[in-house]
């Protein structure tokens, strides 16, 4: 058994006498003797850490892990590289085990990363603000539609279909107990149907949802949707995949109005899909609409430049049930692993990692294509992640993969049952031109 | 040394950069010729361009800016501050866990599922409910989801006049804020003398329309709730719920369990009563735990066990439905499974005995020196006020900047909101005697100050990189990004 008290029964006795108190237990005697538990808790024999390394040892065993598969799935969770200097630094046990900068003049570090996190999520995103971080993407989406509700008045939003599946579940969850109504906007050609976004907009609709690049990996046209919503005075919400934007040309220049994003593929381990972060950026007209933290540059009496949370009056801890959401913490750790992951690739290493990403995706499909088991499903231009129809179960391909350590992509007909055989492939940097040949190779032969 | 530390932007140079990546093994495309140019980025992202031991350095100055639980004492009330065991960190690095995508198929991820499903029936053991979902990102998600089941299960029973939620005025911010995004209207109930729920003004406000009361026992005050059988038997006779903010759980694992208590719904803070670093503010994991009869509301998907195997549930019709992406932070949830495989049934219950013990110690040892609002034994944590300090002019505020000097992370201030010029401790139980006895040494000779020589603490802290900042700037003029000058 491990324990981490640092007295000794001797030095207990000693602060008890000093109190005037005989026992611990009269400590408790505050707890009625109905609710008093009178046994141990059932719970697993103790472990010595000795014990404990090899117990979790072998329990991580039993999951197959990334190092010893090429990893083609993507879907939300994305295998990119991370550099030493991530780890290495967040490990630093002045951040990572801190709290919240309340405190600022012994947060400064915390406070100062953090205003460089939202300075660089605005320079990506294009727009002017951005808060300190939220849970992952998804919830990130769902606490945007609580702003344009809020901002708008209205209670009308209209999504794609081609949004993360998951994320426009936890839009449903979060907007059903709001009185939110959601409505979905099918797609066309694997983007947005413009059309019927044309038709449903209307002086109802409080804002437009559109994820870019989308769930199928192909890049929408944010320009129009957000000119349609415009049109009604509707806002434009993007989610967007962070590194893309090294090359794409940024969603606050495209007219959006809120952007968010899950930034795990910013240094992030996948980590079985958490903890990551979520990202939101939005323009000066929404500040004070934002929720979570917020970091401010200002200065110390002394006039020596400081930073510190701020804006916190939209926050639970001052308005409680009139704040502007009910978050409280953000993923410090995991934004500040983002920062310094942007800082490490930096301008240029950014743009490297999104055209690897480009090439090799673009390499991957036209050799699936080739070998003719593939067949194209749409033709709109895609970044890191593409949609093909195999010729057979993709379950069954995506097992029969595995026996040669490939795991293989997402099966679309999950999530969007008229796509059947859909498979959804995606390619970052790490993956090299002999992994991707020999994907083609084994997956070919499997259905041949 | 500490130093004023520049932005990363202001360290850019132009051209300046970390080679890591491997050159492009597949055919080059000219981007415009696979993408629309209208799509293209004209003009490239202000990222700063530095050298790899430049960001090395640029962090770890920034990090020298900070006070870590690693750093000292940290006895920051309601925050449960308490050392975190090493020996988490690797574990939960272990490319087993940290290298595992979430779509894999089940089969892959065996030793995950099965590590949810333990740590779900661990924690319901410890709280006394059915069943535990992980997948709630921090407590106030916790509390968020906790209080949709509640409504959802009001709903089901056709019981759709339950719009109100009852919280203490001492409770967490994040109480009310979360009923207010679930839909509910929030009523909140006084005190009594001795920081207990007012039961006559709870009986006041019981009625069909109401979903539930959260409650925090210990209470935000640090007293436990002497009242808690006859004050769930109101709600609970009124057909309400009741809900249990484990912010203060620390306090009571193995002594009593919130389920024997009455509540019906817990949440669970891992990064306070598990120990699971803070870091710096997240990641956190809020996991909630409800009793039998609401177990089919629980976010989906389930971590279920079948007969040789481990299984996602999906198929749950009365499900709230889902929270967050995948299935929360499991990287946390590692760290709090070795945490609890490590201490067991005993070592959780001598972590509580010994977080009130020294929580107590502090109390009896400084009463003298500052007024106790609530005189009785306190629970893990405990509020002084700065009445008497007040006095002379110096502030709650005031005490804690000048805590900073003495190399201590100052308490909770001004919370709970009942409590005038509150300072709320909260030691933990991993600190020693000697940390304590200096910590009450420094809170005396301030106390000594405060009489003597209060311009010492109105100045504090005198030692950090800044000194007190503007917060009133920040808000009038925020300036919340770098914008390079030209």
């Amino acid at each position: 058994m491990a324990s981490y008290i640092s007295n000794t029964k001797e030095q207990q006795k000693a602060m008890l006498s000093e109190m005037g108190n005989d026992s611990i237990q009269e400590l408790f005697a505050d707890i009625p003797e109905a609710v008093r538990l009178s046994r141990d808790l059932e719970l697993p024999p103790a472990l010595s850490e000795l014990e404990l390394t090899t117990a979790l040892r072998k329990l991580s065993q039993k999951n197959k892990n990334l190092d010893d598969t090429s990893c083609f799935l993507g879907a939300g969770a994305y295998d990119h590289f991370i550099p030493s200097a991530v780890g290495n630094l967040i490990s630093r046990q002045e951040f990572y085990t801190a709290y919240t900068p309340y405190q600022p003049e012994i947060s400064q570090g915390t406070l100062q990363a953090i205003f460089e996190f939202q300075s660089m999520i605005c320079e990506l995103t294009g727009m002017d603000i951005a808060n300190a971080s939220m849970y992952d993407g998804a919830t990130a989406l769902a606490e945007a539609v609580a702003m344009a509700a809020s901002q708008t008045g209205r209670n009308e939003m209209l999504i794609a279909n081609t949004v993360h599946p998951e994320s426009r579940e936890v839009l449903k969850t979060y907007a059903h107990y709001k009185g939110i109504a959601v409505k979905e906007i099918g797609y066309h050609n694997g983007s947005i149907d413009l059309d019927a976004l044309a038709a449903a907009c209307s002086d109802q609709t409080a804002a437009v949802i559109v994820q870019s690049p989308n769930f199928f990996g192909i890049i929408e046209d944010l320009g129009q949707a957000a000119e349609l919503a415009h049109q009604h005075k509707a806002l434009l919400i993007a989610s967007v995949d962070p590194i893309s934007l090294a090359i794409l040309k940024s969603p606050g220049e495209l007219g959006a109005d809120i952007v968010v994003g899950d930034g795990q593929c910013l240094g992030n381990p996948i980590s079985f899909g958490g903890p990551g972060l979520g990202f939101m950026a939005t323009s000066k007209a929404l500040m004070r609409k934002l929720p979570g933290r917020v970091v401010g540059q200002t200065t110390d009496v002394e006039g020596k430049r400081a930073f510190v949370l701020t804006l916190q009056t939209r926050e639970q801890h001052i308005r409680r049930d009139k704040a502007t959401s009910n978050i409280c913490s953000n993923q410090a750790l995991n934004a500040l692993a983002a920062t310094i992951y942007m800082t490490v690739l930096g301008k240029e290493g950014l743009k490297e990692v999104a055209t690897l990403c480009l090439n090799k995706a673009h390499y991957l499909y036209d050799q699936l294509i080739k070998s003719g088991k593939f067949a194209p499903v749409f033709s709109a231009p895609f970044f890191k992640e593409f949609t093909v129809t195999s010729a057979g179960d993709t379950d069954v391909l995506n097992d029969a993969l595995l026996a040669d350590h490939i795991i293989g992509g997402y099966a679309l007909d999950k999530s969007y049952p008229e796509l059947k055989n859909g498979w959804l492939l995606a390619v970052t940097e790490k993956r090299t031109r002999p992994e991707m040949d020999s994907l083609v190779e084994k997956a070919v032969n499997h259905c041949d | 040394m500490i130093k004023n530390e520049a932005l990363i932007f202001e360290k850019s140079v132009p051209g300046r950069r970390t080679s890591l990546l491997p050159v492009c093994d597949v055919p080059e495309r000219d981007l415009a010729s696979v993408i629309p140019a209208a799509f293209l980025r004209q003009q490239s992202a202000e990222l700063p361009e530095v050298s790899e031991v430049d960001a090395v350095r640029h962090f770890t100055a920034l990090s020298k800016m900070n006070h870590g639980v690693d750093s000292g004492f940290y006895p920051l009330g309601s925050c449960t501050m308490k050392y975190n065991p090493k020996i988490n960190e690797d574990v939960a690095r272990y490319s087993g866990f940290s290298r595992i995508h979430p779509y894999q198929s089940e089969k892959t991820v065996q030793g995950a599922l099965e590590l949810l499903y333990q740590t779900d029936r661990m924690l319901a053991e410890i709280t006394g409910m059915a069943r535990v979902s992980l997948q709630p990102a921090a407590g106030a998600h916790g509390e968020m989801a906790g209080l949709m089941i509640i409504k959802a299960y009001h709903q089901y029973r056709g019981d759709t006049k339950r719009q109100k939620i009852v919280v203490p005025d001492s409770s967490h911010g994040t109480n009310p804020a979360s009923a207010a995004v679930v839909g509910f209207d929030v009523i909140e109930v006084k005190s009594n003398e001795s920081g207990g729920v007012d039961i006559p003004s709870l009986k006041a406000v019981m009625s069909d329309e109401i979903a539930g009361l959260m409650l925090t026992n210990p209470s935000t005050l640090g007293l436990f709730e002497e009242n808690i059988v006859e004050i769930a038997e109101i709600v609970h006779q009124a057909g309400g719920l009741l809900y249990y903010d484990g912010a203060n759980m620390n306090a009571i694992m193995g002594k009593t369990r919130p389920g024997d208590m009455g509540f019906d719904v817990v949440h669970l803070n891992l990064h306070k009563t598990f120990s699971t670093p803070h870091g710096g503010g997240g990641p956190g994991s809020g996991p909630v735990g409800v009793k039998k009869e609401l177990v089919p509301f629980l976010p989906a998907p389930v971590v279920e066990r079948a007969v040789d195997k481990y299984v996602l549930d999906h198929n749950r019709p009365l499900s709230i439905g889902r929270v967050k992406s995948f299935y929360g932070n499991f990287g946390v949830v590692v760290k709090a499974f070795a945490y609890i495989r490590s201490l067991g049934a005993v070592g959780l219950r001598e972590a509580s005995e010994t977080a009130v013990l020294n929580a107590n110690y502090i109390r009896a040892r400084l009463q003298d020196d500052y007024e106790l609002p609530f005189g009785k034994t306190c629970m893990h944590e405990v509020v002084f006020s700065a009445q008497k300090q007040m006095k002379l002019g110096v502030s709650a505020l005031d005490i804690a900047k000048r805590l900073i000097d003495f190399g201590y992370h100052p308490p909770t201030i001004y919370f709970p909101l009942i409590v005038k010029e509150a300072l709320m401790i909260e030691p933990t139980e991993t600190e020693s005697k000697e940390t304590l006895d200096d910590f009450i040494e420094a809170m005396r000779q301030i106390a000594r100050e405060a009489e003597t020589s209060p311009e010492l603490l109105k100045e504090a802290p005198h030692d950090t990189i800044v000194k007190r900042l503007d917060e009133v700037k920040a808000v009038r003029k925020p300036i919340l990004r770098y914008v390079k000058e030209v």
